[in-house]
């Protein structure tokens, strides 16, 4: 491509916005760490006050392959170490799935529900969830129940909230059209009321994954001995700042990852949706 | 024992956030007879949906009895077959599967629901579009899917809301013809909501008329002119001359009134 045509004015254009597509997303992390790495290096601070990304990169590295042991007793454990973290995710998040939605559609959908669980609900709501350790140490004990159960009670309201939003946002004449049709209390609920909710319990969902993640690194760093909250604690007391770095970075990564595969799954789920969306008009 | 009898149906809506009532339908006395391709006329806003959700099931009467084959209506159900004014597909399903909804909820497998609802896809003319969402569609398409979803369900009462409103003059020819001849064959009793004086004129054989709000009925007319009907037959037109005059009495008169 060396001549000069017509149309050569729009190309070059064209493709260097291609270009840049696929790079976009990387220039705020490159712009920080750039300047990061640049301020560590000044020697403003002391190193061990503040980590160069460089050292927290080597940390990281090491934490997962355990080529050198400067993270000493973490050294080739980051799997074991996220995998402990992530299953306490996914518990606490899928039972809070389950509870919220079961809890969410029987609010929106019966007057009978609402009257009756809501109220307590909506006051167990504003109660931060880290105030339950206390007591989840005193039921549970210290090992992964106590962290389960926090994380279940940060994802449980988002997906109450949204599954009782979304029940009671249906369109009621889709209730009408499924009651000419047959439908009985049972379909009524499974076949219109539910999938019509999908999009706003997705939405609730998505929030629920995010506190999760936030709740399972607090409950580790009081009521368990392992995990990514852990070793950020842990090393907290030995001040190696790279390690609580490169244990912030593996969190903020995992829940990004969990994130991803939520929209994955949503967008499969809710492609009817697509073309009536803004969305929809990306793809 | 007519299919459908209204006896004394009034309709109040009562408007909380205005702090008033409103008087909707005034004493609504209609018989129905099984076979009857009804269609019912009247302004914007005189209770012609709401008449057609009572029959459903969708709404109650305020005061008044709402009878279809003899039994009291209470509830929506599958013997009244409803084409919504707006399309209420539900959005998630597919067209064809938006069609056979009813035969799913009654456990019918899937290839069987496919099958039957297939020939309705042709019946409005869908074929190709039958795997598309119903944001995939126009708005005209998705009120053939709704109008395939009632007759499949081959009820004995067919309630249509303006169903060919959004539809093309040439599409709609073609759909009026095709209803026609489906009421012809399964003798099913049809009540039709239209705005058009020519459209009633086409497709009932028994027009009602009705008044602006709150609705009562103006009139109710039978013609039994044979089909296909000639529209620019003197019989058609002294009928259409007819019905134009309630519609402008009624309109004299309430200029009068007011
Ligand atoms: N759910 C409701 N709550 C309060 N008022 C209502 C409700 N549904 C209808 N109305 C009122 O009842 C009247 C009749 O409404 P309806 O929808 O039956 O009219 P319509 O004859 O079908 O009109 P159109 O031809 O425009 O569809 C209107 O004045 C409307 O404002
Ligand atoms: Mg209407």
């Amino acid at each position: 491509m060396t001549s000069v045509t017509d149309t050569a004015p729009a190309r070059p254009a064209f493709r260097l916005t291609r270009a840049f597509q696929g790079l976009e997303r990387l220039v705020v992390p490159v712009v920080l760490i750039a300047g990061w790495e640049a301020f560590a290096r000044s020697g403003m601070l002391p190193p061990a006050l503040l980590p160069a990304p460089s050292a927290v990169l080597h940390a990281l590295g090491d934490w997962v392959f355990g080529f050198d042991e400067t993270t000493q007793t973490y050294s080739g454990h980051w799997l074991r170490d996220a995998l402990a973290s992530a299953l306490r995710v996914f518990g606490g998040f899928a039972l809070a799935s389950l509870l919220g939605i079961l809890a969410g559609v029987a609010i929106g959908w019966s007057r009978l529900f609402e009257k009756t669980l809501e109220p307590t609900l909506q006051m167990l709501r504003p109660i931060p969830p880290v105030s339950w350790i206390p007591l989840a140490i005193i039921w549970f004990g210290i090992a992964d129940k106590p962290a389960i159960f926090l994380v279940f009670l940060g994802a449980f309201f988002p997906v109450l909230m949204n599954s009782i939003h979304g029940v009671k946002t249906v369109d009621h004449n889709l209730v009408r059209a499924g009651a000419m049709m047959g439908a009985n209390g049972r379909q009524m609920l499974t076949d219109i009321v539910l999938p019509a909710a999908l999009p706003s319990i997705f939405a609730g969902l998505r929030i629920a994954v995010g506190s999760a993640w936030m709740l399972t690194v607090t409950a580790e760093m009081v009521a368990v001995k392992s995990g990514l909250g852990y070793v950020l604690w842990d090393s907290y007391y030995f001040l190696r700042y790279d390690i609580v770095l490169a244990a912030m970075i593996s969190i903020g990564l995992l829940g990004y990852l969990s994130d991803l595969g939520l929209k994955a799954i949503m967008a499969r789920t809710l492609r009817w949706q697509q073309a009536t969306t803004v969305q929809g008009r990306a793809g | 024992m007519a299919a459908i009898e209204l006896r004394n149906i009034v309709k109040v809506f009562s408007d909380k956030r205005r702090g008033r009532d409103l008087l909707t339908l005034d004493n609504i006395n209609l018989d129905i007879e099984a076979n009857d391709f009804v269609c019912l006329l009247g302004p914007s806003g005189c209770g012609k949906s709401t008449l057609l959700n009572i029959i459903a099931g969708f709404e109650q009467a305020t005061s008044g009895r709402t009878l279809v084959d003899g039994k009291q209506v209470e509830r929506p159900g599958s013997d009244r077959g409803v084409v919504f004014q707006q399309p209420t597909l539900m959005p998630w399903l597919t067209a064809i599967d938006n069609i056979a909804f009813h035969l799913k909820l009654k456990g019918v497998a899937k290839a069987e629901r496919y099958d039957r609802a297939m020939e309705s896809i042709d019946l409005v003319g869908l074929r190709g579009f039958e795997h598309h969402h119903p944001s995939e569609m126009s708005g005209g398409m998705n009120q053939r899917v709704g109008i395939a979803r009632a007759l499949l369900m081959n009820p004995s009462v067919i309630l249509m809301d303006e169903p060919f409103a959004a539809l093309d003059a040439q599409t709609k020819l073609e759909m009026q013809e095709e209803l026609v001849a489906i009421w012809q064959k399964r003798r099913s009793t049809i009540v039709f909501v239209t705005h058009s004086v020519d459209e009633a004129l086409v497709l009932g054989n028994k027009i009602v008329v009705m008044t602006k709000r709150p609705g009562r009925i103006r009139e109710a007319v039978n013609f039994d002119l044979p089909r296909p009907r000639d529209i620019t037959s003197p019989e058609f037109n002294d009928a259409k001359r007819h019905i134009l005059s309630l519609i402008r009495e009624e309109s004299t008169r309430l200029a009068q009134a007011s």
